[in-house]
């Protein structure tokens, strides 16, 4: 009886202290033109888990988020423009450049981002933006492949993104894609590692909550790629990924493998309805 | 002479054995949770508990939990309950079930056990991302446990 009612009053300061911190109200517009869709009513999917999802960009500092509304603030499209140089230079044995076929990035890749990753019916599999650039380049400009989430692919995945900035992140969960979709959902809720966390254990359940000097955030990964002050680069959302299960004491998985393209499917559904902002800022 | 020696080690081995108090596996949790006898065989220390709660490379307890009476540790965590005043309301026994393996007394929280070695899903090697060596030790060792549990029975209210 006593414990039960210990356990209680646990229950309620444990509440409590679930909005202490919280998100932000500010609004993120960028370049003094594009007004970012940063909260918005959960997809249907979510429904039982939560009503609103917010970007990360809430959950950081005014000097932080103020770097992202900012073309040459935000160095991120420093590696951008990287990929702008890639994207017209031709490589490999076919002697082509994405601009061969793709022409203007501006116009060819405009809301492209957002819809992935996606299902590709040739090859029967879900594809992420790296993987679907790589079969461009082992495919039709005979070039090496680049390695997942290096230097030169993130470049790339950046530049392309760009040109979805400020559309919806709009992925399809349904159809051919259901299956991994499903794979990925279950990879998010699996208690990993000595630790025993799942992506809820944080970014559901305790979102807006400090552990240690770190804002949860609801862990969505619209902003990506993501240019971190922390690292003072670029980072792919598979890197993350990694390094999220790297700190429950688990045994991780890399970069490219079919468990973090599930998992990326699912993690950018959570996000339907936010605007794609990668490149983006945060700490 | 040498057998007397031999006799010597036998013995200092069982008294070894005996100090090590009981194993992650084999610790016996009542039905709320609760373990009732030292992990260690021996008394915790509340010094020592006092850093280990803080420490990050050690229990980073305070990552989740906040403590007032911890006014010189910077960055105190939200996830979990504030400790103010813990040891009043609840026993060594309750405690040392909570920090051993949390999930006994709180079925389903994210509190991490701390003092559990098996039935993890791909556990690795501390941080590092690789996978776990098959002796895996658990978070803190016996002592360690008792020395936080130590600690906070010292949590009292003013």
């Amino acid at each position: 009886m006593r414990h039960m009612a210990l356990t209680a009053i646990a229950a309620v300061l444990a509440g409590t202290a679930a909005f202490a911190g919280g998100a932000d109200d500010d609004t993120l517009i960028l370049n003094d033109e594009i007004e970012m869709v940063t909260k918005t009513a959960a997809p249907d999917h979510l429904s039982d888990a939560m009503d609103e999802i917010i970007s990360g960009w809430h959950f950081r500092s005014d000097e932080t988020q103020q770097l992202q509304t900012d073309d040459f603030e935000n160095q991120g499209m420093i590696f951008a423009d990287y990929g702008a140089e890639a994207w017209d230079t031709v490589e490999g044995s076919e002697d082509k450049s994405c601009a061969s076929c793709h022409g203007d990035a501006a116009e060819s890749m405009v809301g492209v981002a957002a819809t992935y990753p996606k299902w590709n019916d040739g090859a029967e599999e879900v594809r992420t933006l790296q993987m679907q650039v790589n079969d461009c380049r082992t495919t039709r400009m005979g070039a090496e492949p680049w390695k997942y989430d290096s230097g030169d692919a993130i470049n790339m995945e950046a530049f392309v993104t760009s040109h979805s900035r400020g559309m919806p992140v709009n992925v399809a969960i349904d159809g051919p894609a259901e299956a991994t979709w499903l794979d990925g959902k279950d990879i998010y809720y699996t208690r990993y590692g000595q630790l025993e966390l799942a992506c809820a254990s944080c970014h559901e359940q305790n979102y807006g909550n400090y552990i240690r000097a770190d804002h949860l955030s609801q862990g969505q990964i619209n902003g990506f790629p993501t240019y971190r002050l922390k690292n003072a680069k670029l980072n792919g959302v598979h890197s993350r990924f990694k390094g999220c299960i790297r700190d429950t004491r688990a045994h991780t998985f890399s970069p490219g493998s079919p468990e973090f393209v599930a998992l990326e499917l699912y993690v950018k559904s959570r996000g339907n309805g936010l605007s794609v902002e990668g490149p983006s800022v945060r700490n | 002479m040498r057998l007397t020696a031999i006799t010597a080690a036998l013995s200092l081995t069982a008294g070894a054995a005996l100090a090590e108090g009981v194993a992650p596996d084999d610790v016996s949790y009542s039905d709320y949770g609760e373990v009732t006898v030292s992990l260690s065989g021996q008394p915790g220390d509340a010094t020592r508990g006092r850093e280990i709660f803080a420490n990050k490379s050690q229990g980073n307890c305070v990552s989740c939990h906040a403590v007032t009476e911890l006014a010189d540790v910077p960055f105190h965590g939200e996830v979990g309950p504030i400790l103010d005043g813990v040891g009043s309301y609840r026993t060594a026994e309750e405690l040392r079930g909570i920090v051993a393996n949390a999930k006994m007394t709180f079925e389903g929280t994210v509190m991490p056990a701390f003092y559990k070695t098996s039935g993890f899903i791909r556990p690795g090697d501390g941080y590092t991302g690789k996978a776990a060596p098959d002796d895996l030790a658990p978070i803190l060792s016996a002592q360690e446990i008792e020395d936080v549990v130590a600690f906070l029975m010292t949590l009292q209210d003013s």
